[in-house]
């Protein structure tokens, strides 16, 4: 890699770590994980996403996003490629982005790792509550407002929250 | 219409499955028993659409006559679709959408793990990103069948009458034809041997849990790797398919 095209593509990381995830808008687009590669060539530049959830709405929005961003900056021939493999994980969200999403209201993933859920028994393991870090809380559904989340409520503090699920 | 190209239609099997699915679970919006539930089922819907997505772009990918995966989903007639006649069938009550969940979950978990081996690298990486949104679905509808199966005397006998109906429905999930033994001998498609035992361990295992009694079926459908469907299902397509249909190539 040339110094030039690694100036390049550390100036795109740098524009896409600025793009707030749509659903999210505490995290980064980059912190989520979501962008896996860059390329610069001749031809113009590829960026290389990957969905959180095979449905995931906001996929078309990252899109956009990506394409505004650069374009705005200058940059052209910008294509967007959607890759599965890896596929994508909780465990790319670092430790400062799970600290940003507790600080939001969202309780962050553990690592997967240390999920053992058994398929039909109860989860034992309980989720602590981002605003008040009680373990008293409960399962309400395993699916929330959006696919990457699930539904809790803390018989503590009488908030219901949710969970950033672990994938 | 008729595409041979074996991979092309296995794909096709794959998304039309996930497709219908999505659909069938789509059609309780704003109407399922409670609100949770609602965001649930939609929730799971959704991510069997962007499944489905998925195995459709690969299969005009391979294609490659010019068609997208919107002419694939939304303009082919019914004899066309090559879904299980059990993801087909009608939200006849909450104990039926539960059932049909299950049982599918239970054989999408097994068939993607499988399939998640594939010497096909694509389909092993939509493969391999699937499986872990169905081992959330399983979860969920595994836990409503124990809910349902030890709830009242009312949810007891609707989860059994739901089981014993749907059971019929079942064994055509592990039907190979040519198609998938043509790719099995290449090391693409998914041993449906396998799948079969693994399902039949894991929906066993659930039964027991749930109190509920093992079906003992003397009749089993057939047919839908060659397009046969239930009644209810050109009435469903009708109503998937009149927005493409009304409007030809609308567009988001």
């Amino acid at each position: 890699m040339t110094v030039e095209v690694k100036n390049i593509k550390d100036q795109i990381w740098s524009l896409l770590s600025g793009i707030p995830d749509p659903e999210i808008p505490v995290i980064s687009i980059t912190e989520l994980g979501v962008v896996r590669d860059i390329e610069v060539n001749k031809n113009g530049i590829i960026i290389s996403i990957t969905p959180t959830y095979s449905g995931c709405p906001a996929m078309k929005v990252f899109e956009d996003d990506i394409i505004s961003t650069l374009t705005r900056e200058g940059h052209k021939n910008i294509k967007i490629k959607t890759i599965y493999s890896p596929a994508w994980t909780s465990d790319w969200l670092g430790d400062e982005a799970k600290q940003k999403l507790k600080k939001y209201g969202i309780a962050p993933p553990r690592k997967t790792s240390e999920d053992k859920n058994m398929l039909f028994e109860e989860d034992t393991k309980k989720v602590p509550c981002p605003y008040c870090d009680s373990n008293n809380t409960k399962l309400t559904s395993q699916f929330s407002s959006t696919a990457c989340k699930a539904l809790h409520f803390c018989n503590q503090c009488q908030q219901p929250f949710e969970y950033f699920k672990c994938i | 219409m008729n595409n041979q190209n074996p991979l092309f239609q296995y794909c096709l099997r794959l998304a039309d499955n996930s497709m219908i699915l999505s659909h069938r679970l789509s059609q309780t919006c704003a109407s399922a028993p409670f609100l949770e539930e609602d965001v649930a089922l939609t929730n799971i819907a959704l991510d069997l659409l962007g499944q489905a997505s998925a195995f459709y772009k690969y299969a005009v990918e391979i294609e490659d006559k010019g068609r997208t995966e919107d002419d694939l989903a939304y303009h082919r007639n019914e004899r066309d679709y090559l879904n299980f006649q059990l993801v087909e069938y009608p939200n006849t009550d909450f104990a039926y959408i539960i059932v049909r969940q299950f049982l599918a979950d239970a054989f999408y978990y097994h068939l993607y793990q499988q399939l998640s081996k594939s010497k096909d690298e694509k389909l092993a990486s939509i493969a391999a990103k699937s499986l872990k949104e169905v081992t959330y679905h399983l979860r969920h509808s595994g836990q409503w069948m124990i809910r349902l199966g030890k709830g009242t005397e009312e949810s007891k006998q609707r989860v059994q009458v739901a089981v014993n109906d749907l059971w019929t429905y079942t064994q055509e999930l592990f039907e190979a034809d040519n198609i998938d033994e043509i790719l099995l001998g290449d090391g693409i498609a998914a041993d449906l041997n396998l799948v079969k035992k693994s399902w039949e361990e894991v929906v066993s295992e659930l039964f027991k849990k749930a109190n509920i009694k093992p079906p003992e079926c003397r009749y089993f459908v057939t047919g839908s790797k060659q397009g046969i469907h239930t009644e209810s299902f050109g009435h469903m397509l009708s109503d998937m398919q009149y927005l493409q249909r009304a409007y030809p190539d609308a567009k988001w």
